[in-house]
């Protein structure tokens, strides 16, 4: 089967990103760059603190992301963004997009404060997350962002990771985000689909995606798209956005249970029927809780800000 | 003949001076609104600060600038000074001109990005508020903030006054960008930072021309793309720290050349350090900082009243560190007394353990002596500095180390 006329992508046919790069075999936070930069183009200057990231772009002198990268440390991908894209707007460049492009450690954790500062100064810049649930590049350590009953290598089994998982989007949602969103490796057209709407916007964007690592989550890397496209389907992480106060679902043509999901990772193999059954409890209420919110939810209304006390008539004091 | 000739110089020279006079604003304000306006007068295009005392008059008075169109630049109004440098090194990243100031604590959390921004040789022009460091918390001057940042490959300038304070911000610009080092102009909290004084400001097109617009050789340019600051291995970090050493060292002639071009247009000479009244001396105080004003009126009384041959060697630049001209100024000394506002604990005042390494294979040295004075804004008063003066000037063994005033 060659390559036809007929044969239409789905995607930009465009490759930015080069191979040669120094990711483990099946990474999922690989895919994601490589589908992000396809979305963004190469007007697209990129910040990267500490994540696997740092070492994924390739050793000095080598680059594979194809588009300018600062390297930044590990809690300032979204500080760094915000003095670039200053930079770009002093110099009159205003059709460079500025994405910070960080893991779930350096957003969830270290970054949270300086990611916080820029969505609340409305910073024009898209963050991404690539969430592979842990700290993979110093060597699987607990993150936020690692979910409930995930073995790390510093929430051992016997006293495997008791507390869900951070909700990011939640979090910017109560910002005020003008737009957040998850994504998921598994569904590239959807990603960009997000990332050229988040073009478009202005302001701070805010999308998450999950890229599964098969180091650190134990599984065989061939496995890497099936298990993403199990994390949508079994709605533990469930693809949706908020523009402006409106939730949009997007549901899977039949809900699976999460045993499949798990099953599959041998970093949820210590967990017993009955803890799998509180999982899928959780699972279940947490979803029915986002299809609840897309129902009710309604425009945010827009902030005016007040008028220039210039305008105010003084004629009004007496 | 030659009368007329210098007669007809005299009068270019009055004229050069009149027309030199009409250029220039005078006012009077505090130290750190001569940060602001030396900022304002670099055209800084990125500011990003975050708030800390004594420094909030200096991106206060900035933040006006910008806002009322005085000033064409991005004000970013982060929520940390961690994130502040992170701002900055993005700016200058992409070939603006960063600047932001800070003290004490905040200056303490920003020490990560430090390194980055000299790692990344971005040449950020920083004002540091000298401030000391909690707990107990005190807001007042000492050194131990911007000395602690001694090894993160700043640049260092320390400023006696607010004129100075306004014609250093300027030229550490011009020797950053040649160099690409980043600089912190250094500050006393309060003796500067909140005292007024009579200062002129340089005239905007004399100072476009001698600090053109920054133009890196490479930034973050989608039309040019470069990968900066990836993973680099034993091989080549090796060699990358070695560039920062040489820039370092290339950047003494820098300070000086600029010096000498500044002088053209404000007749204002700074260089690495400062002489006053060493010519005969056989006795020297070396300081830094505000504190010098005090140790030259303390030289001055003592040379008046005792005719103690007695001078000042004020250490302009902390990094790099002056070592030739120190050892050649102090070759022609017999006794040495280093006053540090700051401390090393464990060893000593920092600007003593400096003095002392620069010398240490001179065959002839004078004796060098250390005295700790006025840690979290405590008044060093003239008679302090002439009890030095004693202390030194007595025969005998002497202490390597002396709390002056302190209550011990």
């Amino acid at each position: 089967m060659g390559r036809g006329k007929d044969m239409k992508l789905s995607i930009p046919e465009i490759e930015i990103m080069s191979p040669g790069h120094l990711a483990c075999q099946g990474c999922g936070a690989t895919l994601a760059f490589r589908y992000a930069i396809k979305a963004l183009g190469k007007k697209t200057i990129v910040a990267i603190p500490a994540c696997c990231w740092s070492v994924i772009d390739g050793p000095f002198p080598y680059s594979s992301a194809g588009v300018p990268v600062f390297h930044t440390a590990f809690e300032t991908a979204a500080s760094t963004a915000s003095g670039i894209k200053a930079a770009l707007e002093i110099k009159g460049i205003g059709d460079v997009n500025v994405l910070a492009w960080a893991g779930d450690g350096g957003t969830m954790d270290i970054g949270i404060q300086a990611l916080s500062g820029a969505v609340e100064r409305g910073e024009d810049i898209i963050y991404v997350c690539y969430d592979n649930e842990a700290y993979m590049n110093t060597g699987i350590q607990r993150s936020s962002s690692t979910p409930q009953g995930a073995w790390t290598s510093t929430t051992p089994v016997i006293k495997y990771k008791k507390m869900p998982k951070k909700d990011m989007i939640e979090i910017m949602v109560a910002h005020g985000i003008p737009y957040t969103a998850t994504a998921n490796i598994a569904f590239p057209e959807d990603f960009i689909g997000k990332l050229e709407k988040a073009k478009t916007i202005k302001g701070p964007k805010f999308i998450q995606i999950i890229s599964p690592c098969p180091v650190g989550w134990k599984f065989s890397s061939h496995l890497t798209i099936k298990i993403a496209k199990l994390a949508f389907e079994t709605c533990i992480y469930p693809l949706y956005e908020v523009k402006d106060g409106i939730y949009k679902v997007r549901r899977p043509n039949k809900k699976k249970g999460i045993n499949e999901y798990l099953k599959m990772q041998r970093r949820f193999s210590h967990l017993d029927n009955s803890e799998i059954d509180n999982m899928q409890r959780w699972i279940d209420s947490k979803w029915q809780n986002l299809i609840e919110k897309e129902a009710r939810s309604v425009p945010a209304e827009k902030y005016e800000s007040p008028k220039s006390t210039k305008e105010t008539k003084t004629t009004d004091i007496v | 003949m030659h009368r007329r000739v210098s007669c007809q110089s005299d009068q270019i020279r009055k004229r050069e001076k009149i027309k030199r006079m009409a250029d220039i604003t005078k006012k009077v304000v505090t130290g750190n609104h001569a940060v602001s306006y030396g900022a304002l007068l670099s055209r800084a295009e990125v500011i990003a600060a975050y708030p800390i005392t004594p420094q909030t008059e200096v991106v206060e008075k900035l933040s006006e600038m910008v806002a009322n169109g005085e000033l064409r630049a991005k004000f970013i109004n982060v929520e940390s000074e961690h994130s502040a440098m992170a701002a900055c090194i993005g700016a200058s990243a992409t070939g603006a001109r960063a600047f932001t100031a800070t003290s004490s604590q905040g200056l303490a959390l920003m020490h990560e990005l430090l390194h980055w921004a000299t790692g990344a040789r971005l040449p950020i022009v920083m004002a540091n508020i000298n401030r000391s460091m909690g707990p107990p918390w005190n807001i007042w001057s000492e050194q131990t903030d911007s000395l602690a940042q001694r090894d993160t490959g700043w640049l260092q300038f320390y400023c006696e006054n607010n004129q100075e304070i306004i014609d250093t911000i300027i030229q550490a610009y011009r020797v950053s960008e040649t160099v690409y080092l980043p600089a912190m102009v250094v500050l006393d909290a309060f003796y500067h930072s909140h005292t007024m004084e009579g200062v002129e400001i340089p005239n905007q097109s004399a100072i476009d021309a001698f600090l053109p617009q920054y133009n890196p050789i490479y930034k973050l340019d989608v039309n040019e793309p470069h990968t900066f600051g990836g993973l680099t291995s034993p091989e080549w970090y090796y060699e990358l720290r070695y560039k920062i050493q040489s820039a370092m060292d290339k950047s003494i002639k820098v300070i000086k050349d600029t010096a000498r071009e500044y002088e053209k247009i404000t007749h204002r000479k700074y260089g690495l350090l400062e002489e006053y009244r060493t010519e005969d001396a056989d006795m020297l105080i070396v300081a830094a900082g505000a504190l010098s004003e005090t140790v030259k009126e303390a030289v001055d009384l003592l040379r008046q009243k005792r005719k103690t041959r007695i001078g000042l060697l004020r250490i302009r630049t902390f990094r790099p560190f002056p070592k030739e001209d120190i050892k050649k100024i102090l070759k022609n000394v017999e006794i040495v007394g280093v006053i540090d506002r700051n401390i090393s604990f464990g060893n000593e005042g920092i600007f003593f353990q400096e003095i002392k390494s620069a010398l240490c294979n001179e065959k002839i040295k004078p004796g060098i002596y250390g005295f700790i004075a006025g840690l979290g804004g405590r008044d060093v008063m003239v008679e302090d500095i002439i009890g030095v003066a004693d202390i030194l000037a007595k025969p005998g063994n002497k202490k390597d180390i002396v709390w002056v005033g302190a209550k011990i």
